[in-house]
C-alpha cells in the first residue's frame, strides 16, 4: 500500500487491518552488529507470529537476542552498527523493513509501542512526565496543548498515579520505580497500539511493585486486546501471565509452545536445564542442577547446535548440523536433534 | 544448636542528611534501626528485603566497612564495634565479604593471583610468601576455576567466573563467617545455580557461617537455614526457613511472598496475591509505631502509636520473632517438601566447576572448546580437603 504522506492532513492515520487477528509476523529475520573486533551475529533467522489480544513471551539470558529483536520490529536499532542482512517483519501485511522512513515512524506509538526497561533513562528528565505523554497526542495526532495535557492527565488517572491531577507537571525524578514505570506504560499505550512490546518491563523492581505493575499490564492488554510481547528472563513471570513462549538462545529461537505445554514437558536441553535450575519459592530441599559453562560469544557461535557445548545429551551430529525449528509435538516446535527424547524423558 | 559466631545487637546506623552552605545536618537517614540477631557457626542466614529496607547496609556494619552510630557487633562474645586498628584487623580475617557486583569488586588492574592473593599481604602470617601461589591456586580450584589462570585479569572471565574469583578472595583467610551480599543478582539464571551450588559445597567443606542478603526470596529460601525479613531498617520477621516461608506471622512477610511469581502455569490464578497499595516510605522519615502501618490492611490504632517488638508470637505450630501487633500465621505460599527427590541431571549438572574447553581465551572471548567437554575423566581430581590440612593452625583455634 503506498500513502502520499504530504497530502494527509497532519495527524491522519493510514489504516491497518488486521487478517484473521495476525498483527505481527517475524519471519527469517537476522541482524548482525559491526563492531571493529568482527561481525556479533545477535540474531540469526528467527520467525514468529503474534494475534490480538495474545501474550507471546520472549525468554532468554542476557546476549541471546531477545532485546534486539524488540528494537528490530520498534525500528530503533541503531543502523549502523547493525544490519539486517535478511527477513521481513509484517505489521498487517505490510514489511516494516521495506517501509519508507516517514509511514514507518508513523506506526510507531499508534500502532506498535515499546516500554523499556529502565523507566529513569528512558524519560526525560528536563520535561514534566505529562508534557512527556502529551506529546504522543501533539506529535501523532495534531492536538493543541491543553487538550493533549487533558489526555494526559486521564492516562495518568488509567495508569493507577495517585494525584495525577496534581503531578501531571512533575519531573521523572519526583516519582517512584514503580510510579515512572507507570507513566512509562501511559506513554506507551497514549495512543491505542495493537501491539506493545515490553521489554523487561520489572526487571529493575522490587517483588512486590513488580506484582502491581504486571497486573496493570494483563489489566490493559486484555481492556484494549492488544497484542503483547513480554520480553523477560524471569520464568516465575512468564508462567503468571503469558499464553505463549518462544525461548532464544544465542540468537535463535530454541523452543516455541504454549506456556502450560513448555512448563509441563519442555523439548528443548537449554529449557529443560533452565526449568532445573531455577530454586523455587513453593519448593522446601530443593536440589539444585545447573546448566555448566556459559552462552557463546556471538562472535562465534560453535558450529552445529549453539547449544551443544553446554549439552549433556550432545552428540556428534549437534557438533555438526544445525538443527532446525521443528513441529516435534501437536503445536510444539523444537530446534533440537533429539527433542522427542526430551520432550519425554 | 551450635556455637554463636556472630551476634548483633540493637544496630543503628543513621546517615546525616547535610543541606545548605554551612552542610548543616538536617535530619537522618535511618538506613539500620535497631536490629538484633545472632549468627551460628556453619549455618546460613537469609536477609531479604526490598530495595532501601538497609540490608546491604546491614551486612556493611557487620563487616564494619561502616562503624555503627549505636550497637554492637560480637564475634564469638568479642565486641568489635569500637575496635580499631589492629585489633579489628585482627579481627576481620574472621568475617569476609562477597559483593553483589562482580565487573566492579575486582581491580582490572591487578591479576587474578593478586586479587585472591592479596588478603595474605595484609595477613603475612596466615601463608608464608613462598607458598602464597600454590595457595591461591589451590584456592582457585577449591572455586572451581582453573589454577592455571592465576595470571589473567578480571575481564578475562566472564560474570560467574568473576563472582568465583569474589568468593575464592573471601575464603583466602579461612574466616568464620562470609557476608554475601546479593552474590547471584548479577549472574543470569543458568549461571546462578553454579555459583549457589558451589556456596552450598564450600559451607559443607569449610565450615563456614553465611550471612546471605539478597532481594529474591526464592534463591534464600533455597540456600538459607534462617531467615531475617527487614522493613526499613528493622527486622520485621525472624525464624527458620520452613516458618517464615511456610507460616508467616507478618503481614509484609506474607505480601513479599505472595508478590513472588513461580514458575508455574498450573498455579496461575489460583494462588493467593495480596497487593499491597503505595510505595516504600522514606528511610529518613519512617512512620511512627509500626513503620509498616502506612501500607498494611490489618492496621489499628495501636499499630501508629506503639512499635511492635520483635519477640515469639505463636505461629501455629511453634513460634517464632515477629514484629507484630496482630502476628496470624497465614499460608500464602503451598509449599512442597523435595527433600528426598533426586535432580534430574540428564540436562543438567551438580557439578559446581566450571566446564573446562569453556574458558575466555586471552582476548576475553569463549574459546572453541574442545572434546575435553564431554569427559569426565580428563579432569583432574579436586582434592578439596588439602587446603584445609596443610593450614598448620586454623585462624578459628586462634
Amino acid at each position: 500500500m503506498t500513502t502520499d504522506t504530504t497530502t494527509r492532513p497532519k495527524g491522519s492515520e493510514v489504516t491497518y487491518t488486521p487478517q484473521d487477528g495476525l498483527l505481527l509476523e517475524v519471519e527469517d529475520l537476522h541482524v548482525e552488529f559491526h563492531t571493529p573486533d568482527g561481525v556479533a551475529n545477535a540474531i540469526n533467522g528467527i520467525s514468529f507470529s503474534l494475534h490480538q489480544g495474545e501474550c507471546l513471551a520472549i525468554l532468554g539470558e542476557s546476549g541471546s537476542g531477545k532485546s534486539v529483536t524488540a528494537q528490530a520490529i520498534m525500528g530503533i536499532l541503531d543502523m549502523p552498527p547493525a544490519v539486517i542482512p535478511q527477513g521481513h517483519i509484517r505489521y498487517c501485511g505490510q514489511d516494516l523493513l521495506t517501509m519508507d522512513p516517514e509511514q514507518r515512524r508513523k506506526t510507531r506509538g499508534p500502532e506498535v509501542s515499546m516500554i523499556f526497561q529502565d523507566a529513569l533513562s528512558s524519560l526525560n528528565p528536563v520535561f514534566p512526565v505529562g508534557w512527556q505523554i502529551a506529546e504522543m497526542f501533539r506529535v501523532h495526532r495534531g492536538m493543541n496543548k491543553s487538550d493533549a495535557l487533558q489526555q494526559a492527565v486521564a492516562l495518568m488517572e488509567r495508569v493507577q498515579i495517585p494525584g495525577a491531577r496534581d503531578r501531571v507537571k512533575a519531573y521523572p525524578h519526583q516519582f517512584s520505580g514503580g510510579m515512572r514505570q507507570r507513566i512509562m506504560i501511559a506513554v506507551a499505550i497514549a495512543l491505542d497500539p495493537a501491539v506493545l512490546i515490553a521489554d523487561e518491563p520489572t526487571t529493575a523492581l522490587d517483588v512486590t511493585v513488580q506484582a502491581q505493575i504486571m497486573a496493570l499490564l494483563q489489566e490493559l492488554q486484555e481492556e484494549r486486546q492488544m497484542g503483547l510481547i513480554l520480553i523477560t528472563h524471569d520464568l516465575g513471570v512468564v508462567a503468571d501471565v503469558a499464553d505463549r513462549i518462544a525461548v532464544m538462545y544465542a540468537g535463535r529461537l530454541v523452543e516455541k509452545a504454549d506456556v502450560a505445554d513448555l512448563y509441563a514437558a519442555p523439548a528443548h536441553p537449554y529449557t529443560r536445564g533452565l526449568l532445573e535450575s531455577i530454586p523455587r519459592l513453593d519448593q522446601k530441599g530443593q536440589k539444585l542442577s545447573a546448566i555448566g559453562g556459559l552462552p557463546p560469544n556471538l562472535m562465534r557461535i560453535p558450529p552445529g547446535c549453539p547449544f551443544n557445548p553446554r549439552c549433556r545429551m550432545a552428540q556428534d551430529v549437534c557438533r555438526r548440523d544445525l538443527p532446525l525449528l521443528r513441529e516435534v509435538a501437536p503445536g510444539r516446535l523444537s530446534a533440537c536433534h533429539f527433542a522427542e527424547e526430551v520432550i519425554n524423558a | 544448636m551450635p556455637e554463636v559466631v556472630l551476634s548483633a545487637q540493637n544496630l543503628v546506623k543513621h546517615y546525616p542528611i547535610r543541606k545548605g552552605v554551612l552542610k548543616r545536618t538536617v535530619g537522618q537517614v535511618k538506613a539500620v534501626d535497631g536490629v538484633t540477631f545472632d549468627l551460628h557457626k556453619g549455618e546460613t542466614l537469609g536477609i531479604v528485603g526490598e530495595s532501601g529496607c538497609g540490608k546491604s547496609t546491614l551486612g556493611r556494619l557487620l563487616m564494619r566497612l561502616e562503624a555503627p552510630t549505636s550497637g554492637t557487633v560480637a564475634f564469638q562474645g568479642e565486641d568489635w564495634s569500637g575496635a580499631s586498628g589492629r585489633e579489628m584487623r585482627r579481627l576481620r580475617r574472621n568475617i569476609q565479604i562477597v559483593f553483589q557486583d562482580p565487573y566492579t569488586s575486582l581491580n582490572p588492574r591487578m591479576t587474578v593471583g593478586d586479587i585472591v592473593g592479596e588478603p595474605f599481604e595484609i595477613h603475612p602470617d596466615v601463608v608464608p610468601k613462598g607458598g602464597r601461589r600454590k595457595r591461591v591456586q589451590d584456592l582457585l580450584d577449591l572455586v572451581g576455576l582453573n589454577p592455571e589462570h592465576i595470571n589473567r585479569y578480571p575481564h578475562q572471565f566472564s560474570g560467574g567466573q568473576r563472582q568465583r574469583i569474589g568468593i575464592a578472595r573471601g575464603i583466602a583467610l579461612n574466616p568464620s563467617v562470609l557476608i554475601c551480599d546479593e552474590p547471584v543478582s548479577a549472574l543470569d539464571v543458568s549461571v546462578q545455580a553454579q555459583v549457589v551450588n558451589l556456596m552450598e559445597k564450600l559451607q559443607d567443606e569449610l565450615g563456614l557461617a553465611y550471612v546471605f542478603i539478597a532481594h529474591d526470596l526464592s534463591v534464600v529460601r533455597h540456600i538459607s537455614d534462617r531467615v531475617g525479613v527487614m522493613y526499613l531498617g528493622r527486622m520485621a520477621e525472624l525464624g527458620e526457613e520452613d516458618e517464615v516461608y511456610s507460616r508467616p506471622t507478618h503481614p509484609y512477610t506474607q505480601a513479599l511472598l505472595s508478590a513472588v511469581p513461580v514458575p508455574d502455569p498450573t498455579l496461575r490464578g489460583k494462588r493467593e496475591q495480596i497487593v499491597l497499595v503505595g510505595d516504600v516510605p522514606s528511610p529518613a522519615n519512617p512512620p511512627s509505631g509500626c513503620r509498616f502501618h502506612t501500607r498494611c490492611w490489618k492496621a489499628q490504632d495501636i499499630c501508629s502509636t506503639e512499635e511492635p517488638q520483635l519477640v515469639l508470637r505463636p505461629d501455629g505450630h511453634g513460634e517464632h520473632l515477629s514484629a507484630c501487633h496482630f502476628a496470624e500465621a497465614r499460608e500464602v505460599v503451598q509449599t512442597v517438601d523435595v527433600s528426598d527427590r533426586e535432580p534430574d541431571t540428564r540436562f543438567s549438572t551438580l557439578d559446581v566447576g566450571d566446564i573446562p574447553g569453556l574458558d575466555t581465551g586471552p582476548d576475553g572471548v569463549v574459546e572453541e572448546h574442545s572434546d575435553l567437554l564431554h569427559d569426565d575423566t580428563a579432569r583432574p581430581p579436586r582434592d578439596t580437603t588439602r587446603l584445609v590440612d596443610e593450614e598448620p593452625e586454623g585462624p578459628r583455634a586462634r
